[in-house]
């Protein structure tokens, strides 16, 4: 972004100031996450720098909280995180599914109703959270799923659902259509074809829509809030509620982990959506 | 096409006009069956249940069920005076009913709800029943009208008889601090007593200022994004996606780390000067947590759809702005600001649709005077347990959100939604 050299002062002037704004702005969104790796070796049972962290005194550092949070007694992270992986693994098979099968059928150019049907399948999205917590409480303790595994993996596919039949449609957008047509003449059946043609093709998709799904279950506390009892506890309740309770650094311990997670998340996302974008022979 | 064409025949003698026809029918059910699986399965959970919030919302029957000779003798009464004998001699028969079942208590708070004072009442005649001291060779309506004096004034039955229709609109208009009165007639609850409303135009002040913060701060950076050479752009695309994927909580847990009274900003506010260490301002539980930590929050979701579009403006049409005589400024107000409008809408809307029902860091970071009125549903939902007033403020939340998604589909068109 080098200024020409004629360039006026005022301009100067402006351009700087512009420059100095997108970094304040930047800054604003990535600091935050990275205050709470260094607290979260905070010695100290305090959430603030401590005098001895200021000085990067080696004894003011400790992993502490990390053992808390791994071997700690009466602490329920080892649970939350079985539970969370449980539910998020099986709603993401779920939305999967559903989703990349209900998207084959609506990028179709025969579909019918295609505007009332998206809209409907991507409601979840736009609903308010709190809305559709109330809604999928009632559906569950009607159903007798609440409390259950059961119930928060089906809630999690509703809520998930959306992300997949997004991704997955606007990578079929630009699916050559001619080579399933071409595998059909082949005398491919249809299962066949998808499985062999279609479903290579559209992966990158389907697998960034399923990351979606997933990260959107593992993240999910509203409709948990709801739905779980004591035995379901998820990591995002037992954060909610030691955030609510006592603000312990073990919940920073945490934290870092989910950071890390999501790095690694984001990572995978944009290696699949680079070569998505290869694949449909968008250069930019 | 004139009817003296001949037909056209497939090789089987259909005229191709239907084959074709049955064909396109064939196609539009296989691609309909693909949809019906996930599609079923959202009405059956999700959208049926949503409609169900509205027949619980607007549900009275309950005391419709415990008064049915009551109201079915009311259908005569004029309303005026006090009712007949019959009137009375069908209500006691369904308290008795009720006593036996133990829902007096019930009813006894439902209608002190519609009249206080009955309450007390109740009470009374229940007391009397259980004593056997009404006696029903004589008069009952003589004897209900001595178990106390209120059982004598007609405001009383006519409250009885408003509760009939199995129907109410109480909690929707609950929820905007009204109720209907004596005369049906509907009122404002007194002034000190309005807190739903200041619930309201505190959720749409807050999503609207957020929605303001968002583009003012998401505008820079992604018009940045799109302009910097893509190696730089890429590293710093990760400082917009990386909040993105990084959990609500995580994000909200640095922001209370942040704004605390002995918290980072307050120490760095503190080492320039800008305020006194014995000073530190409150920045946590209240509006200004809400926003700050809201802004960042939802930034990503400004920023994506922004930058989506200005990627696809050729830079070369700012320059030709330039040497056709327009200053950079002239030249980006009315050539470069125009093309990136529907990123701009997409983004607002996206914004504001989210940040009307957040919850979670409001809860957490907002404090009392930061509480929004999704807050205050999952309050009812849980702690009051009136399930149908939080479906009532629910639906009108979503009623809001419906029509704002509307605009949304007419600027934008829900497929156009990108993510990442």
């Amino acid at each position: 972004m080098a200024l020409p050299k004629y360039t006026e002062t005022r301009y100067r002037i402006w351009h700087y100031f512009y420059i100095a704004i997108c970094t304040f702005v930047f800054i604003f969104l990535i600091a935050p996450l990275f205050v709470i790796f260094p607290l979260s070796f905070n010695a100290e049972e305090f959430l603030v720098f401590s005098e001895g962290m200021k000085n990067l005194d080696p004894d003011a550092f400790s992993l502490r909280w990390y053992k808390d949070m791994v071997y700690g007694t009466k602490n329920p992270w080892g649970l939350a995180a079985k539970n969370s992986f449980i539910i998020a693994i099986f709603a993401t098979l779920g939305s999967v599914i559903l989703g990349t099968v209900a998207a084959l059928g609506l990028s179709s150019r025969h579909m019918p109703f295609k505007g009332i049907i998206m809209a409907t399948l991507i409601s979840p999205m736009i609903v308010p959270l709190i809305i559709s917590g109330v809604a999928i409480f009632f559906f569950m303790a009607k159903a007798g799923l609440a409390a259950t595994h059961t119930g928060i993996v089906l809630a999690h596919i509703i809520l998930g659902t959306p992300f997949v039949v997004i991704t997955v449609t606007a990578t079929l957008s630009g699916f050559d259509h001619s080579v399933t047509r071409a595998a059909a003449s082949l005398g491919s059946n249809p299962v066949n074809t998808f499985m062999k043609v279609t479903l290579p093709l559209i992966l990158p998709g389907v697998i960034s829509g399923g990351l979606f799904a997933f990260v959107t279950s593992f993240d999910e506390v509203v409709v948990v809030l709801f739905l779980a009892g004591l035995e379901n506890t998820t990591i995002p309740i037992q954060m909610w509620t030691g955030l609510r309770e006592q603000l312990s650094p073990t919940i920073l311990a945490v934290a870092t982990c989910l950071i890390i997670l999501s790095t690694l998340i984001l990572i995978s996302a944009e290696l699949l959506r680079r070569r998505s974008e290869r694949l449909r022979g968008i250069n930019r | 096409m004139s009817s003296e064409t001949n037909q056209i025949l497939t090789t089987d003698g259909i005229p191709l006009e239907i084959s074709l026809r049955k064909a396109e029918r064939k196609n539009k059910i296989k691609a309909f069956l693909l949809v019906v699986p996930l599609l079923l399965f959202l009405i059956i959970t999700y959208i049926f249940p949503i409609a169900e919030m509205f027949t619980r919302s607007i549900d009275d029957k309950m005391i419709t069920n415990m008064l049915p000779k009551t109201f079915k003798s009311m259908e005569t009464w004029n309303g005026k005076d006090l009712p007949p004998e019959e009137v009375f001699v069908s209500f006691l028969e369904d308290f008795k009913i009720l006593v036996d079942k133990k829902e007096h208590g019930k009813l006894a708070q439902r209608l002190n709800k519609e009249k206080n004072g009955f309450n007390t009442i109740v009470k009374k005649l229940f007391r009397q029943i259980k004593r056997n001291k009404i006696d029903e060779s004589q008069s009952i309506k003589e004897q209900i009208m001595k178990v106390h004096k209120r059982w004598r004034n007609v405001e009383y039955w006519q409250a009885i008889k408003r509760t009939a229709p199995p129907y109410t609109s109480a909690k929707y208009l609950k929820a905007m601090d009204m109720y209907l009165n004596e005369d049906n007639k509907i009122t404002q609850v007194s002034e000190d007593r309005r807190i739903h409303r200041i619930l309201w135009l505190r959720t749409v002040e807050v999503a609207f200022f957020v929605t303001i913060f968002c583009f003012l701060m998401g505008y820079p950076i992604a018009h940045l994004l799109a302009t910097l050479p893509m190696k730089y752009s890429n590293l710093l695309m990760i400082c917009v996606l990386l909040p993105f994927w990084t959990s609500l909580l995580v994000r909200t847990a640095s922001w209370m780390i942040l704004l605390q009274q002995q918290g980072v900003v307050n120490d760095f506010f503190v080492m320039i000067g800008l305020v006194a260490d014995d000073n530190r301002p409150e920045m946590m539980y209240n509006k200004v947590g809400t926003y700050v930590a809201m802004t960042q929050i939802l930034l990503p979701f400004m920023v994506l759809p922004l930058y989506s579009v200005m990627k696809t403006i050729s830079p070369s049409l700012m320059r030709a702005g330039k040497s056709l005589g327009g200053t950079p400024f002239v030249a980006f107000w009315k050539v470069y600001f125009p093309l990136t409008i529907p990123g701009i809408g997409a983004g607002c809307l996206l914004v504001f649709i989210l940040a009307i029902g957040y919850y979670i860091t409001p809860a957490l970071v907002g404090g009392a005077s930061g509480t929004l009125i999704s807050n205050q549903i999952a309050y009812h939902m849980k702690t009051t347990l009136d399930w149908s007033f939080a479906s009532a403020m629910g639906l009108m939340l979503l009623g809001g959100v419906l029509v704002i998604y509307w605009l949304y589909n007419k600027l934008v068109g829900v497929d156009n939604i990108k993510l990442g």
